[in-house]
């Protein structure tokens, strides 16, 4: 990567993702967090949520995949955080859209790591805040 | 409420925990991920890994067994069915790697009150067979008050 032709404020990727109960089921065995408000809507709505939600940490690994199909194998993420701020819900019939897209937020060249602020939007609400992964090439 | 006196303490060391190919994988796969470096062992190799490397959030899986030990310590005093997900973060020294031998501690960074609510910050080393740090996992949970 030719960090010297970036500039700050550069869009630099975006996907969408596709969020189904199969995908929350599937994630639920992949990260061993079978908490049931990421499963069971009688069991989200008695502990006072609208219903099934994805896990914050499905929305942030999915966000941080944007950042990581731009770096490609030549660079690693070594510092990534994010804040959760709304839910994603999941129907039971239907999928989630979560949009994320990428910019350059900061560039060391002397380290040679780049920072992407990720945006993650869910029916046009922001679903992660301050999400920024750190790229070192 | 949440205890305001744990905070400081430290959890002991939780077990060897051997992070497998095919858990990174899956876990991959769970997270949308199509780096070859996450599922070809030949593209990791070309890239100078002994193996397929773990996504960037795969540490969460480590961080969830020191976790346990806080949620069940009854000093804590953490109500886990009023638990959020306030934020988190990795700061990673170098890429999990499949045949990894990890262990982790967990400390209580800071518990603070915001209201009704507690906010309870952990932060979890996370040491591979060498007894070297191969991340930080720092997390945030927002415990929701009674009403």
């Amino acid at each position: 990567m030719n960090l010297e032709s970036l500039s700050v404020g550069q869009e630099v990727s975006s996907r969408e993702f596709s969020f189904t109960r199969d995908a929350l089921v599937k994630y639920a065995g992949a990260s061993g967090d079978f908490n049931p408000i990421h499963y069971r809507d009688d069991f989200a709505k008695s502990v006072g949520l609208e219903g099934v939600l994805a896990h914050g940490m499905l929305t942030m690994g999915a966000a941080c995949q944007v950042a990581i199909d731009w770096a490609g194998e030549s660079g690693q993420v070594i510092d990534y955080g994010v804040r959760f701020t709304k839910p994603v819900y999941v129907p039971a019939d239907e999928s989630a859209k979560l949009v994320v897209s990428g910019k350059i937020g900061a560039i060391d060249l002397e380290n040679r790591t780049v920072r992407i602020d990720l945006s993650a939007v869910c029916n046009d609400v922001a679903v992660l805040g301050k999400a920024q992964a750190v790229v070192k090439f | 409420m949440v205890n305001p006196n744990v905070a400081g303490k430290k959890y002991p060391e939780t077990d060897i925990y051997l992070v497998g190919r095919e858990k990174i994988r899956e876990f991959a796969n769970a997270v949308f991920s199509t780096s070859p470096l996450n599922h070809d062992v030949f593209a990791s190799q070309a890239a100078g890994f002994s193996d397929v490397i773990a996504p960037p959030t795969f540490p969460v899986v480590i961080q969830e067994r020191s976790l346990s030990a806080v949620l069940n310590d009854p000093e804590a005093d953490i109500d886990f069915s009023r638990v959020v997900h306030g934020d988190q973060r990795f700061i990673s020294v170098r890429p999990i790697v499949a045949g990894d031998e990890l262990t982790s501690v967990l400390t209580v960074a800071s518990v603070k009150s915001l209201g009704a609510h507690s906010m309870v910050t952990f932060n979890t080393e996370i040491f591979d067979a060498n007894r070297d740090l191969v991340c930080t996992a720092i997390s945030t949970l927002v415990v929701r008050g009674e009403e």
